[in-house]
């Protein structure tokens, strides 16, 4: 249970960190809060030929709220995110999220970032980034570029980041003042990946819904953002029938079984998960408040 | 394996030189890039108070604190927290031997059974209170979760919590930085210290000496920790002694025995 050898460099300017990664060749590897990594590296199951660990690089650590969105920055940690009453009140999706991201010790020191660009289909960031529509940036040897969550997430534990490029942050634009979200999963123990999870966003207007989506943690092999708006739209946002919508949403998703539970088992958590999910979202602020 | 191992089997691997301010105190080792800080700490340092359980991030164990954060030590290399400040266990006792309030709260209500996982326990629950100094017990439940018992003691440790909360209200200390010494040579609360000290050796880790961080040299003056110290230092080895000034180098100089084997 220790680190296979690799070389080591910490760099402290993008350039430098995309000049290292590129000598590194394809077995380099790019570090930042390393909770994902570091215990790859004690199980063997990642070898890299070098570490950059970009911890270090400035301009990385930025977390920046405007009128259109949250933008975190590779470096900037969980608990940061969470602890920002900026972004609780510009998007507070990313704390509903972010409150079910293992524990305070790993939040601490793991990344927002990190967590999109490993992609783990049980984490819940990505289906976050999905569920608002949001974006990676991406530094590699030719520049710049933007993708799309869909465009980014590929597959389980694969996205579109290319060999020498460098996550340098995420967008999650921020949803219109009518639109609620809620997060909702269920672990064995608390801070465990998810059985099964789900976020939400339902658009209300005068106590009617108008709009909803969901996108679901660790039952799909990518966070595909499922649209329950037909079976939603006009109905009284404190009287949902949702029976539509989560037969819909288990038919949209295709979880797999394992030791912790069976698939068929997933399958029907994550229908009353999401239901607990929108009723939450819809009710009243006040009634969130005091639940 | 050494650089020199390494290089005859054909890998490649980087060898750095670390500089941790670790209880207060700079220390210093060259170690290969992937020296975990948990290993680090425990065998270049010889701060054993740091325990391995997992070493992939779940139990909890190795939890350290990293510039006032608790974090897994397993899962940082110590060249990536190089010029860094850690606090371990093992800097939290005050020089006199007194322990920590949530030490203490550990040892009053019988927080710990077989010990193994308590310094982390006490290491979250610090970080843990410092941000939520007034938890109710579900929320205790939360701040610990990320640490597994495998004695299962949680009864006792979530009352350990919440009895080092109300203590530490009280006096207005900050939790994750060193217990200050006892000034009024309180016989009675040193002499209880020391008993919990030298029957719950990991709830103190060692003694250590001078305060955390920031702080003033003022702890390193008082002498009369000495019981505790010996009693401490049959197990671990900080850098209990005499005479070293707080940025003393090189931990390959300070390395006078074994590392290993308290645990």
């Amino acid at each position: 249970m220790k680190p296979p050898p690799f070389r080591y460099v910490a760099p402290t300017t993008l350039d430098e960190a995309l000049a290292a990664l590129a000598d590194g060749g394809p077995a380099a590897k790019v570090m930042a809060g390393g909770q994902s990594l570091v215990p790859l590296l004690n199980m063997r199951l990642a070898q890299p030929s070098t570490i950059v660990d970009i911890n270090r690089v400035a301009g990385l650590d930025e977390l920046h709220v405007d009128d259109d969105a949250v933008v975190v920055g590779a470096t900037v940690r969980h608990a940061r995110v969470l602890a920002d009453a900026e972004v609780a009140r510009a998007l507070p999706l990313l704390g509903q999220a972010i409150g079910h991201v293992a524990h305070q010790v790993i939040r601490n020191r793991g990344t927002v970032v990190g967590s999109l660009v490993h992609a783990d289909p049980a984490a819940e960031l990505p289906a976050v980034l999905a569920l608002v529509g949001g974006s990676i940036q991406l530094a590699g040897p030719e520049g710049t570029r933007t993708v799309a969550a869909p465009d980014f997430f590929l597959a389980p534990m694969e996205s579109s980041i290319r060999g020498g490029e460098i996550a340098v942050s995420a967008t999650f634009p921020r949803l219109p003042a009518t639109t609620r979200t809620a997060v909702e999963e269920l672990a064995r123990r608390h801070g465990d990946y998810a059985m099964a999870g789900v976020a939400v966003a339902v658009d209300v207007r005068d106590d009617r819904v108008t709009g909803a989506r969901a996108s679901f943690i660790g039952v799909t092999d990518v966070p595909e953002v499922v649209d329950l708006e037909e079976h939603l739209v006009g109905q009284g946002s404190t009287d949902l029938d949702v029976t539509a919508a989560v037969a819909a949403a288990r038919a949209a998703i295709d979880p797999v079984g394992d030791i912790h539970a069976t698939a068929d088992y997933r399958r029907h958590l994550a229908g009353v998960l999401l239901e607990r999910a929108l009723r939450t979202a819809a009710s009243p602020i006040a009634d969130k408040d005091a639940a | 394996m050494s650089a020199a191992a390494s290089a005859r089997a054909g890998l490649d691997e980087s060898t750095h030189t670390v500089t941790i301010v670790v209880n207060g105190r700079r220390r210093s080792a060259t170690v290969p890039a992937r020296r975990l800080l948990s290993d680090f700490l425990r065998h270049d340092l010889g701060l054993t108070g740091t325990h391995v359980g997992c070493e992939h991030g779940v139990c909890g164990c190795c939890t350290v604190l990293l510039d006032g954060d608790a974090v897994r030590a397993c899962l940082l290399l110590a060249v990536g927290v190089d010029g860094r400040d850690v606090t371990t266990i093992e800097g939290l006792a005050a020089a006199d031997g007194g322990l920590h309030p949530v030490q203490q709260a550990y040892h009053d209500h019988h927080g710990l059974q077989c010990g193994f996982c308590t310094p982390g326990m006490v290491m979250s629950t610090c970080d843990f209170l410092a941000h939520n100094p007034d938890p109710d017990r579900d929320e205790i439940r939360e701040g610990i979760s990320g640490n597994l018992c495998r004695c299962t003691g949680y009864q006792n440790i979530v009352a350990s919590v919440e009895a080092a909360a109300a203590v530490l209200r009280e006096s207005g200390m900050d939790p994750r930085s060193r217990c200050p010494s006892s000034e009024s040579g309180d016989a009675g609360a040193g002499a209880l210290a020391r008993a919990g000290l030298g029957a719950t050796p990991n709830v103190a880790g060692t003694s250590g000496r001078g305060p955390h961080g920031k702080g003033g040299p003022a702890d390193d003056r008082d002498a009369a920790h000495a019981e505790a110290a010996r009693v401490a230092a049959q197990r671990q080895r900080d850098d209990v002694g005499s005479g070293d000034p707080p940025d003393a180098p090189g931990s390959d100089e300070d390395r006078d025995g074994p590392g290993e084997g308290s645990t």
